[in-house]
């Protein structure tokens, strides 16, 4: 079994093809880093596979069922989370508000209008454990709006953590932060149980190259290289991208 | 004295205030004022949960409106009672703001504004040109006011306290529906519907729902307005209507409870009262509502928060400078 497969996925934008005939077969517990210089359709492969793009053609499987028609919003019931390149979290809301959002998500208590939402002691008690376990609990009732970069980035990984996902997808979760908070997002990371597979694009080779089982490298929409650590360094096509001819 | 521990003997007076205006108000006329500011202020509220809390800015809600009360008066002038008029009334704006939900989500932002206008202005066209069902320009007569319990509405303190009682219970639905699960995922698809969708709610329905409350709490005021008024006419269900709303909103502030009822009073306060003063009263409404936005661009209920939190601690740090002196300088 496979934890996320994708076969010849294809996406053009006009006459552009972003993503052509990509194929990826990550394994349980696996942690995958994609890279790729920029415009090489990193994040479109993301949103192709969480469903916010839908592809030209090709399947995506998630635990081996075939999702490629399962609508974007049914996919975190199914055991898929994601994080955002560009932090897209709920800025007049509290931290621990933010989680109980991505907690409600996927409860059926998101459609109950007539329950006070401060009264689900259940469900706040998981956001609370949710914020613990990232290091955020001291500050879980502080207005994100007063938080600061590194923080928000912590919040995205929590919320997508309290989702309990068999499969997780991080968009450059090391994006913008300072060397002290790139080392604690890291360390957030390697504590992920091996239960969640976790497939993570990232530019930044010092704090990613470690993290990653396997890599995979994408240039202008297809898989150039893919193999572990070494064998995509010693690559002479990964070179070539990077570093030119 | 802070805000949160004010707020709560505000409520307990506002309270009796309300339940004792007709007595201290005594006059007929303001007392059926009241009435039409209560009956906006739930027209409000109901358009709140769209404007404030979902990020859906309608101009077409006169058009729900109407059709309530369309729906209830032609009931009611085929001859039904006013049990069967007010049922038909909800169940037909409920159905209405389903076709509008259906229609108007295929789009947000002034995409669906546009095509709330639209639709408004349908409702309008129809009322207006279907003369042969709506009467046309010259409207729909109620003859009656209902007696539920045996208790009679005809008169100003009745109709009142029946009003009251309607829009107390709107006021208590919102404050639960906005404390909510379904609340605060309503709030969520307005600032990041996307995130939202990745989360895995499903973001149309959510809005869909929203547009259902919405419209049956509209549809309640649109039969308010009737049996306060007696009478409907396409004027109801004009632009001016939908506007003169969102003005209400947006004026006492988005996305709060006290805000759309502060617009609603200063709107109808302005339209029956001032308006008996002043001939161009339209330029003062103009001018307080230029005022407001400049002001307190949040709203009028936002800003007077803000103001008031302001001054507070303006007044707590003039205070301390006085204390800390009497600490560090013994007197001779």
């Amino acid at each position: 079994m496979t934890a996320l497969r994708v076969e010849r996925l294809s996406k053009s934008f006009g006459g552009l093809r972003v993503t052509s005939n990509v194929n990826l077969a990550v394994e349980p517990g696996e942690r995958r880093l994609i890279i790729g210089p920029n415009g090489a359709g990193k994040t479109t492969l993301f949103n192709l596979i969480t469903g916010e793009l839908k592809p030209d053609g090709g399947a995506i499987y998630l635990l081996d069922r075939d999702i490629t028609r399962v609508p974007s919003r049914s996919r975190p019931h199914l055991g898929m989370a994601r994080t955002y390149q560009i932090i897209t979290l709920f800025p007049r809301d509290t931290i621990v508000r933010n989680v109980t959002l991505a907690l409600l998500g996927l409860s059926p208590l998101r459609w109950s209008p007539f329950v006070d939402i401060d009264r689900q002691h259940e469900l706040t008690e998981r956001a609370h454990a949710a914020l613990a376990r990232i290091g955020l609990s001291h500050i879980a009732k502080r207005p994100l709006a007063q938080t600061s970069y590194g923080e928000r980035r912590r919040v995205e990984i929590a919320m997508a953590l309290a989702q309990n996902p068999k499969v997780l997808l991080l968009d450059e979760p090391f994006a913008g932060l300072s060397i002290d908070e790139r080392r604690d997002i890291k360390q957030l990371l390697l504590e992920i149980p091996r239960e969640v597979t976790i497939v993570m694009i990232e530019h930044n080779m010092d704090v990613a190259l470690d993290f990653a089982d396997k890599i995979t490298l994408l240039h202008f929409g297809e898989v150039i290289v893919e193999g572990t650590r070494a064998e995509v360094v010693d690559d002479p096509r990964t070179r070539e991208v990077y570093l030119g001819a | 004295m802070n805000w949160r521990s004010a707020r709560t003997p505000a409520i307990v007076l506002a309270l009796v205030a309300l339940a004792t205006l007709p007595i201290w108000v005594g006059n007929p006329y303001y007392i059926n004022v009241s009435s039409q500011i209560l009956l906006f202020a739930v027209f409000a509220l109901a358009l709140n949960v769209l404007v404030g809390y979902g990020g859906l800015v309608s101009l077409g809600h006169a058009g729900l409106f109407a059709m309530a009360g369309y729906a209830a008066a032609l009931m009611l002038q085929a001859g039904y009672g006013h049990l069967a008029a007010i049922l038909t009334g909800l169940l037909v704006v409920l159905a209405s703001a389903a076709v509008f939900g259906l229609l108007a989500l295929r789009s947000t932002g002034i995409g669906f504004l546009m095509i709330t206008l639209a639709l408004g202005q349908i409702v309008w066209g129809i009322a207006y040109r279907w003369a042969s069902l709506t009467n046309g320009d010259n409207g729909v007569n109620v003859p009656t006011r209902p007696a539920p319990f045996g208790l009679v509405l005809s008169n100003a303190p009745a109709f009142y306290y029946a009003t009251l009682l309607i829009f107390l219970l709107c006021v208590g639905t919102m404050m639960l529906f906005v404390r909510s699960p379904f609340g605060a995922s309503l709030r969520g698809t307005r600032d990041q519907a996307r995130r939202m969708n990745a989360l895995g709610y499903n973001v149309w329905l959510i809005r869909f729902v929203a547009i259902l409350f919405s419209g049956l709490w509209t549809g309640v005021s649109g039969l308010l307005f009737l049996y306060y008024n007696q009478f409907i006419s396409p004027q109801v269900a004009a632009l001016q209507t939908s506007a003169e709303a969102l003005l209400m909103v947006i004026s006492g502030g988005t996305a709060t409870l006290l805000g759309p009822i502060a617009g609603a009073a200063i709107v109808v306060i302005m339209k029956n009262v001032v308006s008996a003063y002043i001939e161009r009263w339209n330029l003062v409404l103009g001018v307080i509502f230029v005022a407001i936005i400049t002001f307190m661009p949040e709203g009028l209920v936002p800003g007077i928060v803000r103001f008031w939190k302001l001054g507070w601690r303006a007044f707590r740090e003039r205070r301390a400078p006085a204390a800390l002196r009497n600490v560090v300088e013994p007197p001779p």
